[in-house]
């Protein structure tokens, strides 16, 4: 028999069910992904630091996991929310099932929670910091320990995610001769990504996060990339410090996410936090330039605000259709785009690759530009 | 944007209902006149069927209720001259008859141009050849196959793809005449019938992939270029069941992101590689559960069945955004209904889990095989929508009506079969398999071992075996005994019924208990979006959780219970009704509530009633909805038999029942207080008596005489209804009867022989019942009104008659105070008129006769309902129609080889058309054309007749022969007509010599059939003629009053012509 578990927010809302995975207490914020599969890649995206996540569609370990479907080492999430954790995996690409996976990576998991009511909830109310834990028969003490974890706002957690040194990245698979040296900023980066930026050409340094411009652009690379993470952008003043000085560079630059969110604060914009934020893969995004509207993987609680547009260096080149918020701006001047949305999808579709085409055309034309 | 030099748009229709080609059409065609009108297009329609709703006068500017032929669409194009056609709401009818105008130039000549899918897209998406060409050009994988068009080059197509091998006809629908060959005799036995109903005679041979996964994605696609995948679906059952006969679940359960992913991107490369520049396609992959090797099946370039299912399942409609697209929209110009914030360009995610179950009806045709294939054969369906797997599935088992409470079917589950009897049973694939699944969870069987028989994937089975466990559970420990196991047990998704069934206790006392332990479901919204953004629908569905959000409203309200999946005798016509149930109260100022699982339909679109609850049509799920909502009123007339039946049981529950009361609905059905009423109102019915046993049967018979009609009490569409002329037949009959309804006795009727049938429907308020018409039966007393074609008004009916039969319905209709609607069959016999049976509810005819005198007779049903007088409504007189109207019904035969196509009191036909003329002989012309049957107007005629109709038969066949017709007949025929002055070739008999008169038909010599049977006892020889003329689709007469008519049709179109005159203009 699973022990009864309850889910305790800091505004005492409180939803039971039964424990899985690791057995202990968890807390962090609860934000919930509405992608139907994917939550190998989702468990795994450092950007869900210091969150526990609340997966909507009811039925979650089907297909077991893969060591394929790894997004980083590791496990990142505070905890796993679900309705329905599979008894039995089906896949011939299943290397084991989730529950047992998500023990040995100790990660606390609740099933049988009313997910929609739950995710309801946090739509209504906005993301809540909360509690996962079988001590059931003290809810107060439960409320108090979800308002004693730690708030988003402010908090640095690209930091706790980065890699300590800086390394060379080595695709999965093979891959085309390397045309370009890229330098990425590791703020929590997916391994899709660096496994799209190699198959594009690119040979990936990967730096850590508190790399400064001047070291990074020591290197001399052709490109520099900046990555998705966890936590509050205008927390992470340093690496708001290196982007303004590569921007200044004229390098070419790409950054995703919080990449793009710390992109946006070096060109003097703001960011602000969402109410329960994007995660899921069925976001429309249009793109401004082509008019095209492509379907995206998303996962960001803070975006950038519209005010950075007001200076004509910059322009908005994507907007999210659902709720008019920034996807994407570029330099007018300097080679230097950014997107708010997980081109590299892992989990969800994948229209918007061409971005990663897009990031080595600005090095080719650089290129060209210095030879010429 | 918009498309501005579209001014006019003509939508096909699908016609009539068949397999494989149902309601979802109505649903679908009715969503795009809706959308195109709101843009201002005029929009003219052309659909055969008058059932449907799209065919109502409101919603096109013109109707044209004509045969989908290419003869008289063009007449139509002519007069209205429309800019563009859409052709992707209609079917594989609609596409087929698109594609034929453009080969015959029409289109072309007449400067109109296809929307939706060109004509290219459609060709590669129907082509086996050129879709295969299609796939290897963007590097997809396809079966091995080849596609011929001879028997020599099948067996060198077969050498390659190995046996067992999959044959598809080119261009027919629902997989019409193919199959899977183990053999080489079923080998060349399929290819034969493949090429034979393939319009292009050409089949497909292809490497079989049995066993293997299957999935579909419904996707959209706008002229933009921006591609959306609407709803993924995985298949229960296995590659080899055609995807209409399989279990569905959505979304897909058991595919990681990598391998959704690249069958997404598959599915973007191949709408855009066949050319589908705006609307939805349903593409269909295999995968290799192996291996995970993807494989692409087929792709539709149009809205189907799918993509009704997956609008359903979602919320996102896709017909009606596919009918923007068409004229120009891009998705992001369209605002998602639902959440009323986004746009349309995104894809829809769930947080439910949705279950599809097909509804079989091989009890209406014996000798036919229940193995399913690739060929459809299933005749509805119904959806559920659960928190889990386990609970969807529970509650679609429910919700089929097929006597299964849950995952357990008496007789099946429990037949005692074991071994390798068990294990053949599994690996066969028929309406039967999960229920001997089930048996194989109960002798302890495991999930691997039930995977290698059957190849469901072991996700499927792990959630039935969670099931079967529960049950077990339950067994030995009784019902749960805290509120807390009441809510884990109901999340499984368990009925009351069911759980009584484990204990041995009533549904009551399990509801009582459930309900003392506060346990009731509560109601979630189908949003689009999971949650993430409000609904402004309220589009729900029952489950077990914590939160509510059915937010009930204290308006005035009106519950609507709907029909239910759709089977042989229940169909579209009941869900017209429903919605014109709808419609009416929401013009009365009530709210509607709308109860239906039927996915096809037209009532569960969340845009017809004010509220939509998406729940089987079981006493437990009905109450629910009802003590959450606390209607004003409950409806239960329209939605045929299955609200019918729940009549009783929620009157008796309290519910408030408008429209006639169910103890006046009661007396109409119980034999006993209906014979009694008749007597008191000295009305004549056909002697009868009531059975409870079969010696009591024999000794009822005895007393009235042979023939007598016999059947179980309460049944609609005349299932286990036949004509009995002997003792010993009814022995061997009235043991079936009984097993067909156990809680009821058997009905014995004295049977009318060569009586005239004749079927009226009539309104009535309590004060006044005017009568809305009177159908004359084309075919003799014996063959079920539903499958006999009919002819408004009537033209053989004498004067006095007609009297008696508007007094005698009147008489009844106040006699039982009917408050809504009533439909009474009548027989002539010997100049006397008998009342067969009477209905106070919806009939089968209510649309036929709604079209017919363009008063909506449900419309105004449920107005009465609601309080109204019929005077209140203007309504004071019987109507009457313009023009002549002739029903055809059209039958499934051809999809259930080895059934007999006779016709007799057990209704078979799955749909109707309508033929409309200034004379009865147009008409009835026009009504065969829709069905699919040309009358022949040259040719020869096979003429093989019972010697009491030989008379008859004499006259017609001298008109035909004076036509021009070359006479066939049979010896004793011949010998008749001879001496009549009538020459005649003979013809042998099977059996008699070759060529026979079965050779004939097949060597396509024979273009018309008149062949009578003696009673019901029909030769063999008598069913391999119909049934190879059914399959040649030439015009088999089995009755003299058929053969009369299509004598009349040749006759007028030797001499008229047809023209095409739409519905608005005929009541104009």
């Amino acid at each position: 028999m699973r022990r009864p578990a309850a889910l305790v927010l800091e505004d005492g809302a409180s939803f039971h069910g039964v424990s899985f995975g690791h057995a202990a207490d968890a807390t962090g914020e609860v934000v919930f992904n509405t992608s139907l599969a994917g939550y190998q890649e989702i468990l795994t995206d450092p950007s869900y630091a210091g969150q526990m996540v609340v997966m909507t569609y009811p039925h979650i370990g089907n297909y077991g996991v893969c060591f394929d479907d790894m997004e980083s080492k590791r496990a990142q999430v505070e905890g796993f929310i679900v309705r329905e954790i599979a008894s039995i995996d089906s896949s011939y690409r299943s290397e084991g099932s989730l529950e047992g996976w998500l023990d040995q990576q100790g990660i606390v998991g609740i099933a049988g929670v009313d997910t929609r009511a739950l995710t309801r909830h946090i739509r209504t109310h906005g993301a809540k910091r909360g509690v996962i834990s079988n001590a059931v028969g003290d809810l107060p003490a439960l409320v108090a320990r979800a308002r004693n974890a730690r708030d988003m706002n402010g908090l640095d957690l690209a930091k706790e995610v980065t890699t300590p040194i800086a390394y060379d990245f080595q695709a999965a698979s093979t891959v085309i001769q390397p045309r370009f040296k890229v330098v990425a900023y590791d703020f929590g980066i997916k391994r899709n990504i660096l496994e799209l930026l190699a198959g594009s050409g690119c040979d990936v340094r990967v730096v850590p996060a508190s790399t400064s411009a001047a070291e990074t652009l020591a290197m001399k690379p052709d490109g520099i990339f900046l990555s998705n993470g966890p936590g509050d952008p205008d927390a992470c003043t340093y690496a708001i410090e290196s982007a303004k000085g590569i921007i200044d560079s004229g390098t070419p630059t790409f950054g995703i996410c919080l990449g793009h969110q710390i992109l946006g604060l070096a060109c003097g914009g703001k960011t602000y936090k969402l109410k329960f934020g994007h995660r899921g893969a069925n976001h429309p995004v249009k793109d401004l330039e082509t008019g095209k509207v492509e379907i995206t993987s998303q996962n960001h609680g803070f975006a950038l605000d519209n005010s950075v547009f007001e200076k004509k260096e910059f322009a908005m080149t994507h907007v999210n259709l659902n709720d008019g918020t920034v996807e994407g701006f570029r330099h007018t001047e300097l080679p230097v785009i950014s997107v708010q949305y997980h081109p590299e999808s892992s989990p969800g579709p994948h229209d918007s690759r061409h971005l990663f085409a897009g990031f080595v055309r600005m090095m080719e034309k650089q290129q060209e530009g210095l030879k010429a | 944007m918009r498309d501005q030099s579209i001014k006019s748009v003509l939508v096909i229709g699908s016609g009539p209902i068949v397999i494989g080609q149902a309601c979802e059409f109505d649903y679908s065609g009715t969503q795009a006149i809706k959308v195109l009108k709101r843009e201002g297009i005029r929009v003219i329609l052309v659909n055969s069927n008058p059932a449907t709703i799209m065919t109502d006068p409101e919603y096109a500017d013109a109707t044209y209720i004509e045969p989908l032929t290419p003869e008289f669409v063009e007449k139509i194009l002519e007069k209205e001259r429309p800019d563009a056609i859409l052709p992707t709401v209609g079917g594989q009818t609609a596409l087929n008859l698109a594609i034929a105008l453009a080969k015959r130039g029409t289109l072309e000549r007449l400067g109109i141009r296809l929307i939706g899918a060109s004509r290219r897209a459609v060709e590669v998406g129907e082509d086996r050849q050129l879709f295969k060409e299609a796939m290897a050009r963007i590097g997809l994988d396809v079966p091995r196959s080849a596609v011929v068009k001879s028997m020599e080059e099948a067996k060198a197509a077969v050498k390659v793809t190995g046996m067992p091998a999959i044959i598809r006809p080119s261009f027919t629908m629902g997989g019409s005449g193919g199959g899977i060959a183990r053999t080489e005799a079923e080998f060349e036995d399929i290819v034969t019938r493949g090429l034979m109903m393939s319009p292009v005679h050409e089949v497909l041979i292809e490497e079989s992939i049995l066993g293997w996964k299957e999935y579909e994605l419904e996707v959209m696609r706008d002229q933009a270029d921006n591609f959306v995948v609407i709803c993924s679906i995985e298949n229960f059952d296995p590659m080899g069941v055609h995807t209409g006969d399989s279990i569905t679940v959505a979304p897909a359960q058991t595919l990681s992101d990598p391998e959704y992913q690249r069958m997404r991107n598959a599915a973007r490369d191949i709408i855009r590689e066949v050319g589908v520049e705006t609307g939805g396609s349903n593409i269909q992959f295999a995968t290799n559960p192996k291996d995970g090797r993807l494989i692409v099946i087929e792709m539709n370039p149009r809205v189907s069945r799918s993509s009704a299912l997956a609008s359903k399942a979602t919320g996102f409609p896709i017909a009606k955004i596919a009918a923007l697209l068409a004229i120009g929209y891009t998705l992001d110009e369209i605002t998602n209904d639902i959440t009323k914030v986004t746009p349309a360009s995104f894809e829809p995610t769930i947080d439910y889990v949705v279950v599809k179950i097909p509804r079989f009806a091989f009890e209406k045709f014996p000798g036919a095989s229940s193995t399913l294939g690739t060929q459809m054969k299933s005749v509805g369906e119904v959806m559920a929508i659960g928190g889990t797997f386990k609970e969807a599935f529970q509650k679609g088992l429910r919700g089929l009506e097929i006597g299964a409470n849950g995952f357990f079917l008496k007789g099946i589950s429990d037949s005692g079969l074991t071994g390798d009897a068990l294990d053949a049973e599994m690996a066969r694939p028929s309406p039967d398999r999960l229920f001997h699944v089930r048996a194989a969870f109960d002798q302890g069987r495991s999930i691997a071992n039930i995977y290698a028989v059957t190849a469901i994937d072991p996700w499927f089975l792990d959630q039935l075996q969670q099931i079967v466990d529960a049950e077990r559970a339950i067994v030995r420990e009784g019902l749960p005994s805290t509120p807390k196991a009441w809510f884990q047990t109901k999340q499984l998704g368990f009925s009351d019924a069911r759980l009584g069934d484990l204990v041995g206790k009533t549904e009551a006392q399990v509801r009582t208990a459930r309900k003392a332990a506060g346990i009731v479901p509560v109601y979630k919204r189908v949003d689009t979006c999971a949650a993430e953004f409000e609904s402004h629908t309220p589009y729900m569905y029952s489950t077990y959780e914590t939160e509510c959000e059915a937010d009930p409203t204290t308006k005035r309200k009106v519950m609507i219970l709907g029909s239910g999946p759709n089977r042989i005798g229940q169909g579209i016509e009941f869900d017209y009704c429903c919605c014109h149930a709808s419609f009416a109260f929401q013009e009365e100022g009530c709210e509607t509530l709308m109860v239906n699982c039927n996915p096809e339909t037209v009532s569960t679109d969340y845009d017809t009633s004010d509220r939509l609850y998406f729940e089987p049509l079981t006493f437990e799920d009905v109450m629910n909805i009802v003590e959450r909502e606390k209607p004003d009123g409950v409806v239960i007339q329209f939605g045929g038999q299955t609200p019918l039946k729940l009549a009783l049981p929620l009157f008796k529950a309290g519910v408030p029942i408008w429209g006639t009361t169910p103890d006046m609905i009661d007396l109409a059905e119980d034999r006993k207080r209906f014979a009694k009423l008749l007597d008191e109102l000295n009305i004549p019915q056909p002697e009868s008596g009531t059975a409870s046993s079969i010696p009591e049967a024999a000794e009822v018979a005895r007393r009235i005489g042979y023939p007598v009609l016999v059947r179980p009490s309460y049944v609609l569409g005349g299932r286990a209804m036949a004509i009995v002329y002997s003792a010993d037949d009814l022995e061997a009959y009235a043991r079936e009867a009984v097993k067909a309804s156990p809680d009821h006795p058997i009905l014995v009727d004295r049977f009318l022989e060569d009586a005239f049938e004749v079927d009226v429907d009539a309104l009535g308020d309590g004060e006044r019942v005017i009568i809305g018409g009177i159908l004359e039966h084309i075919e003799e007393a014996g063959i079920h009104s539903g499958d006999s074609a009919m002819v408004l008004p009537t033209y053989k009916v004498k004067a006095e008659h007609i009297t008696t039969i508007r007094d005698y319905t009147r008489r009844l209709g106040l006699a039982l105070n009917v408050r809504g609607l009533m439909n009474v069959q009548y027989a002539i016999k010997d100049d006397k008129v008998y009342v067969i049976e009477v209905n106070p509810r919806a009939s089968r005819t209510t649309p036929f006769i709604s079209k017919a005198t363009g008063v909506p007779m449900a419309k105004v049903a449920a107005k009465i309902a609601a309080g109204r007088t019929l005077e209140q409504l203007g309504l004071i007189a019987d109507l009457e129609v313009r023009r002549v109207f002739v029903k055809e019904s059209v039958l499934p035969f051809v999809k259930f080889q080895g059934s007999d196509i006779l016709l007799g009191p057990e209704m078979k036909s799955t749909g109707e058309v309508m033929g409309i003329a200034r004379g009865v002989g147009v008409a009835f012309a026009k009504a065969q054309a829709a069905a699919g049957t040309s009358i022949p107007t040259t040719g020869s005629v096979f003429i093989s007749v019972h010697d009491r109709d030989k008379a008859e038969v004499l006259e017609m066949a001298r008109f035909l022969h004076l036509s021009g017709f070359k006479i066939l007949a049979t010896s004793g025929t011949a010998a008749f007509l001879e001496k009549g002055g009538v020459p005649a070739q003979r013809v042998d008999k099977v059996g008699e010599g070759k060529p026979d008169c079965v050779d004939l038909i097949r060597g396509g010599q024979i273009q018309l059939v008149i062949n009578t049977p003696l009673g019901r006892k029909s030769f063999v020889d008598d069913g391999a003629i119909r049934k190879q003329a059914t399959q040649q689709g030439i015009l088999a007469l089995t009755t003299l009053t058929a053969a009369a008519a299509t004598v009349d049709a040749v006759r007028a179109l030797r001499t008229e012509g047809f023209e095409v005159e739409s519905l608005q203009e005929i009541l104009a």
